[in-house]
């Protein structure tokens, strides 16, 4: 029995992978980015508001 | 600018008490159920032959408790505690508060007595039926709706970390529960998974997948970045950390299902995709446990003292582990040897006992003292509690990873002749001393939960309970002008929409990438000519195996192996599942694969399977299956079949007119044959005591049973 590979019968399947990929990077890049650039005070604030 | 006006308002206890005790209540429960299912796996009269008390029942509600009673109640208590405090409001809707507290203890005791009659829609995890499917739905809503209005009605500016892992599981759960959910009523409690065959598979495990991520870690996290800093009572580590934690962790997750599929019919890119997403996840899981763990810098002298510490540093530790392994397991080369075995059951219990487990305990006690206003009336037993907890989790796991290994390779292990080594059976017998050993574990992780709840009983009937704690805090003022240009993730904070939003596009971009290629599968597979739809009679069958929870021992797919062509036969192929309404692949092997039970390679008598069911110890010794005795007393319910066959077509199943409209005659003439086989072996069979008739449960079960697997045999070789 010979079976094709799925995949290959669906148009234009490769962009998938690429898109997730591009989306990540581009997400995790930028929420990086700000994250290191967020000034001490206003970290300091925000983590000390379950002692609070 | 600022109207430093105080507003006096409290805090509702009385619902963090109401969900306290339901987690303390649920959590016994469900470990008590879990003790018995192990120790039926050890021995197997414990079964009772009674339908209710069987395996394949009590293992869904042992699952369906420990992470929805257990867990989720102990969400709630973490949720309606912490949010409160954070955001300095009382709870927005008390009347919803209630409706949501019983409301979801409704829930669970329907579940409770659906699962144990048999109502399962046979998907692990998600098995309660429609009916209790819209009731879930209805809940969480009321849940989300509360939360929300607290969330807008509050006096604390800043959304702290730990609410934003509340909404971002709320979002999910929501999207998860709904799209695995979607399933065609056949009847009051009885419905078809709308999905079919490898789609239903996708679909399952996206939702198996990240109930995991979204029920038993999201959420867990926001306790954890709450409640650690308050009992170490200092910040948490890196709070740059947790908002990258965050983003990252619920961005990944959801793409990680297919890594449950890993060498089935799944599309291979797809199983790719799962497991490259699944290392990705070390990175923001192992971020958040040292960010939970390096919280306690500079304390670690109290860690010794204080047991709600001792229990979360274990807890968090625990995270760290299974987070770590469940990465590794995803790796096709590791799968290939984990996948089926009992080493799939140690990761999980590592993660349910010492993450999810271990976090609610510590919670529990620090929450109970401090709302009763007195101290923990032993902190020796809670010590004890402890180390019984650890040794149980201990003895739980070590002889389950050793089994899960020894099964593995018995199951692959060759003679030099090139035949198997061992029959299915040797390995089972192999496993029963490691099961008895878990068992042990499991008993005393139950005692050590027993011991906490005595505990906490004797401190609150030593304290007081505040039900409204009085809390004063500023007015939050709307409509602040802010000067120059503010971060972004400040501004997503303040607006909780956004938020919510934003979460939902996240975790919902990872679902359709990952499912509509899959989707579209459906017009482009390749068919094959020789699957048909299963008889009326095979289809009746098909639900009996389904009510009686078989998926939760047998598995329906094999591997494209050598170690398992030669056992079960030809792999499987997904053309072969396109009318599998649901798809019954199993996650499990305790015992064998049936996907081609009634194939070529592994065909038996009708005689055998009536013999085998009926006592499956005399027929195979050293069995631990179950006996199925009530199958050969009650009758099958010809009644429904056109019910069930038109919700089939409705599905997509191409059933002509004729089989519709004449399926009771069709499955009786089926049933017929069955019986007449039977019937000429009758001296031999096991009979009960209303003998042999051509009605009974059983009959059904054999023809599909011995369907398994036949339609490939059946395709002329080229």
């Amino acid at each position: 029995m010979k079976f094709i590979h799925y995949l290959e019968s669906i148009s234009g399947v490769s962009i998938y992978p690429m898109i997730s990929l591009l989306l990540f990077t581009t997400i995790f890049s930028y929420v990086l980015f700000t994250t290191i650039r967020m000034k001490k005070k206003e970290i300091d604030e925000k983590s000390h508001l379950p002692l609070d | 600018m600022e109207n430093n006006k105080l507003e006096k308002f409290y805090y509702d206890n009385n619902i963090v008490k109401h969900f306290a005790i339901a987690t303390a209540l649920w959590g016994a429960v469900g470990m008590l159920v879990g003790l018995i299912i192990a120790l039926q796996l050890v021995f197997p009269f414990l079964n009772f032959n009674i339908a209710e008390t069987t395996y394949g029942r009590l293992r869904p509600l042992h699952t369906n408790a420990v992470i929805f009673a257990f867990v989720g109640n102990g969400i709630f208590m973490g949720v309606y505690y912490s949010l409160q405090r954070l955001l300095k409001a009382r709870m927005w809707n008390d009347t919803l508060s209630k409706i949501h507290f019983w409301g979801w203890q409704l829930i669970i005791v329907l579940a409770a007595l659906t699962l144990v009659l048999g109502y399962t829609t046979g998907k692990e995890y998600a098995e309660l039926e429609w009916p209790i499917d819209i009731l879930i739905t209805l809940i969480w809503v009321v849940f989300g709706i509360n939360m929300f209005g607290t969330i807008l009605t509050r006096r604390e500016r800043h959304l702290y970390v730990a609410i934003w892992f509340f909404i971002g599981t709320w979002v999910t759960v929501a999207m998860l529960h709904i799209v695995n959910s979607i399933e065609l009523p056949v009847s009051f409690m009885k419905s078809y998974s709308w999905y079919a065959g490898v789609q239903d598979a996708l679909v399952q495990w996206w939702y198996g997948h990240n109930a995991v991520a979204f029920f038993l870690t999201t959420p867990y996290l926001g306790i954890m970045y709450y409640f650690i800093p308050k009992a170490a009572n200092r910040p948490v580590y890196s709070y740059r950390l947790s908002i990258i934690h965050f983003w990252a962790l619920i961005f990944i997750y959801i793409w990680a299902g297919p890594h449950h599929l890993l060498y089935t019919s799944l599309p291979d890119w797809a199983q790719s995709l799962g497991t490259v997403f699944s290392i990705m996840l070390i990175a923001p899981s192992w971020g958040g446990m040292i960010n939970g763990l390096l919280t306690l810098r500079g304390a670690w002298d109290r860690v010794r003292e204080d047991v709600v510490l001792k229990f979360m540093v274990v807890a968090v530790t625990a995270y760290g582990m299974a987070t770590f392994e469940g990465p590794m397991l995803s790796l096709k080369n590791v799968n290939a040897i984990s996948h089926f075995t009992d080493w799939t059951i140690a990761h999980v219990h590592v993660g349910a006992l010492g993450w999810n487990g271990f976090l609610t305990f510590g919670v529990l006690y620090w929450l109970v003292p401090k709302m009763w206003g007195t101290t923990l009336y032993s902190k020796k037993w809670a010590s004890w509690h402890f180390w019984i907890g650890t040794l149980g989790i201990l003895l739980y796991a070590i002889p389950m990873y050793w089994a899960g290994w020894m099964q593995s390779s018995m199951w692959k292990e060759f003679t030099p002749e090139g035949q198997l080594q061992y029959q299915f059976l040797d390995t089972v017998k192999f496993m029963r001393p490691f099961y008895a050993i878990r068992s042990v574990g499991g008993l005393l992780y139950l005692v050590g939960a027993l011991l906490m709840v005595v505990n906490l009983w004797k401190t609150a009937k030593q304290g007081n309970f505040v039900p409204e704690e009085a809390a004063e805090a500023p007015q939050l003022i709307k409509n602040v002008i802010v000067k120059g240009k503010e971060h972004w993730h400040r501004v997503v904070e303040r607006k909780p929409f956004t938020m919510l939003v934003l979460s939902l596009v996240l975790v919902a971009l990872g679902g359709m990438i990952e499912m509509i290629p899959t989707f579209m599968v459906k017009e482009n597979i390749p068919t094959i000519t020789a699957v048909k739809p299963y008889t009326p009679l095979e289809l009746e069958g098909r639900d009996l195996y389904i009510r009686e929870g078989c998926y939760t021992c047998h598995s329906q797919m094999i591997r494209p192996f050598r170690s398992e062509t030669e056992r079960y036969g030809e792999y499987s192929k997904a053309g072969e599942f396109v009318y599998d309404h649901p798809f019954q692949w199993g996650s499990k092997r305790t015992g064998p694969d049936l996907a081609r039970e009634g194939g070529d390679k592994l065909r038996r008598m009708n005689s055998w399977h009536y013999n085998h069911m009926m006592d499956p110890g005399s027929i195979s010794s050293g069995s631990i299956m179950p006996a199925y005795t009530w199958m050969f007393e009650n009758l099958i319910d010809y009644e429904c079949l056109p019910a069930k066959m038109k919700a089939m077509k409705t599905l997509g199943v191409p059933y002509t007119d004729d089989e519709l409209n004449n399926c009771i005659s069709l499955a009786q003439l089926q049933a017929k044959g069955i019986y007449d086989d039977l019937k000429k072996d009758e001296k031999n069979l096991l009979l009960s005591e209303d003998g042999l008739q051509q009605d009974h449960e059983i009959i059904a079960l054999i023809a599909y049973l011995q369907r398994l697997g036949t339609d490939i045999a059946l395709t002329p070789k080229k």
